[in-house]
């Protein structure tokens, strides 16, 4: 278990603008991901904890060990910490073979075990065949494995990833999510996981934290913070692509109802618990939520809005369609094929899929 | 005309000795540089390149002054060693030390500074104190920048004459060595012995400068 208070703060420089990190969380067991654009301190919040970076304030508890109290005067040093950190660009030693990675990592252990440890972990991390080269002659996945066995191999408490996945390709990427979700299972440590891939939360991990600016603006389960993101910049960060500035019309509670109003059109939702009639909110509505279809008669049905193909993007799996008044929809391929020369589209907006932010 | 080679010989144990030294001690001055903050750092620094700069009678000077049989230092190394330590081959070997220190100093910090720090992040995060840092990380990385700077600080220990001739003299068969010993037979007319000291003194300068070059270029490249 990691408890971690931080704040810190940057003065503005010639070259940046003045940043202060100021976040609290704790993590237990199992892969918390640290969600977030660049510059928004994810890596600050490793080093600190990691003892690169001297927080001005809080306090980092690993396990039952004080590692920072800015109060109480602690500081561990970096060696000290019992933190695996796997960098971003790997930092395995030049100069050294992969096996001597391993064992200059597994110093801790008494002599005659760590012979022994090394040739473990080479082998449980397939290892074994290139333990004799140097790191720039091996492959990328097979630098990827090492820097996470030698992070691993001090037995430490906590591991410390960033941007594990970044500069991989697609199989090597899915290697490397089935060797991290291993790692998951048999070191039962907290994992913090550092990147601003969407996807990679999901395989992953079971928290999501999102950073922005140097604080932390949600956290949950990734699926419960894609269900209902917390703020408009968080549903951004997501990547959602239907936020339209709406109106509440009506609400129901007894019927589950309510009534609101973008643009100019009228569509019903289910009720919204703590708004107020007149509110001015944010409609959100996840693309592969909406459907789009041919209009019906000479007028839309309820819930549909009409509006103007702009643009069509192939993407792999479905196609993304932005109509006017910004309103995206993401569509199978097979259902495209067979829309795809309707003239007069409407936009059916499920009720059900509704969210206000 | 038989050559005497004793000042040759002399002139090679002094710089041998004296790169010995500056390589100790500028190892050190660099880390401190390339990895401390400390009040001061840059007047360190300055310090340690005055040689490059100052006339060598100004540093022979500032040595007597130093060091001199009146001074407490020279007290104290006449009470440890039982005898002054100006007008000695040991004497020469400050002077060289002294000569050969900013280069070893400017070079092993500019090729500590330039080691990424994620290689010494990862062996302090991996529980490695900052000796076994420097010793199996920091120095392995810029070993050819160090190297090649030792070998030049050992052919600029090769070379002093100003600083030697003022704080060690020109004792024939005692402290005399090649550079002055040149400068002697010139004055006394020995053109041959000039010119074979000469001649020998140049191969080995030419030989030490390329064998430099040879491993930086490489450090470049691989």
């Amino acid at each position: 278990m990691i408890q971690a208070r931080i704040s810190k703060c940057f003065p503005p420089q010639p070259d940046s603008a003045a940043f202060s990190l100021e976040i609290e969380f704790e993590a237990g067991a199992g892969v918390t991901a640290l969600f977030g654009p660049s510059g928004a301190g994810k890596t600050l919040t490793l080093d600190s904890i990691a003892g690169f970076v001297h927080p001005d304030a809080g306090r980092i508890l690993l396990d039952d060990q004080i590692l920072f109290d800015a109060a109480a005067r602690v500081s561990l040093r970096p060696q000290e910490r019992h933190c695996g950190y796997v960098f971003q660009n790997y930092a395995l030693f030049p100069h050294m073979t992969i096996r001597q990675n391993l064992v200059f990592a597994a110093d801790r252990h008494p002599r005659l075990e760590r012979h022994r440890l090394v040739n473990d972990m080479l082998e449980r991390f397939h290892l074994t065949d290139v333990s004799g080269r140097r790191p720039h002659e091996v492959s990328g996945g097979q630098k990827q494995r090492c820097s996470i066995a030698r992070a691993l191999i001090g037995s430490p408490q906590l591991l410390l990833l960033d941007e594990p996945a970044r500069g991989l390709d697609a199989p090597l990427r899915a290697e490397l999510y089935s060797l991290l979700r291993k790692i998951r299972e048999e070191f039962a440590i907290p994992i913090l996981l550092v990147t601003h891939d969407l996807e990679e939360c999901f395989e992953l991990a079971e928290e999501m934290l999102i950073l922005r600016e140097g604080r932390i603006v949600q956290s949950g389960a990734p699926r419960e913070i894609l269900e209902q993101p917390a703020s408009v910049e968080v549903a951004r960060l997501l990547g959602a692509s239907n936020l339209f500035e709406a109106e509440i019309l009506a609400l129901d509670p007894g019927r589950n109802t309510s009534r609101l109003k973008f643009q100019n059109h009228e569509i019903n939702g289910t009720y919204f618990p703590g708004r107020l009639l007149g509110d001015r909110v944010w409609l959100c509505v996840r693309a592969e939520d909406l459907r789009a279809m041919r209009q019906n008669g000479s007028r839309p049905a309820p819930n549909q809005v009409p509006a103007k193909l702009m643009r069509i993007a192939e993407r792999p799996q479905s196609v993304h369609l932005e109509f006017s008044g910004d309103i995206s929809v993401d569509m199978p391929r097979q259902e495209f094929e067979r829309q795809k020369d309707n003239r007069d589209w409407v936009i059916e907006f499920p009720a059900d899929a509704l969210r206000v932010l | 005309m038989a050559v005497n080679w004793f000042p040759l010989w002399l002139s090679l144990r002094v710089a041998a000795v004296a790169t010995l030294v500056s390589l100790a001690l500028g190892l050190w001055i660099a880390y401190l540089l390339a990895n401390r903050r400390f009040r001061g750092k840059e007047l360190l620094d300055a310090l340690v390149t005055l040689p490059l700069v100052l006339p060598p009678t100004v540093l022979g000077y500032y040595l007597l002054v130093v060091l001199g049989r009146s001074s407490p230092l020279g007290h104290v190394y006449e009470w440890v060693f039982g005898g002054p330590l100006v007008f000695t081959w040991q004497a020469a070997v400050v002077a060289s030390t002294l000569h050969a220190i900013p280069l070893l100093v400017k070079s092993a910090r500019a090729a500590f500074e330039t080691v990424d720090r994620s290689y010494e992040k990862a062996a302090r995060n991996l529980g490695a104190s900052d000796w076994r840092v420097f010793w199996r990380v920091t120095l392995p990385l810029s070993r050819r920048a160090v190297i090649a700077a030792t070998v030049l600080a050992f052919a600029r220990a090769l070379g002093d004459f100003g600083a030697t001739l003022m704080i060690a003299g020109d004792i024939p068969g005692r402290t005399q060595t090649a550079a002055i010993a040149i400068y002697d037979a010139v004055e006394g007319g020995d053109t041959m012995v000039a010119r074979v000291m000469v001649l020998v003194l140049s191969v080995m300068a030419m030989a030490i400068v390329y064998a430099a070059n040879r491993l930086q270029q490489r450090q470049v490249t691989g």
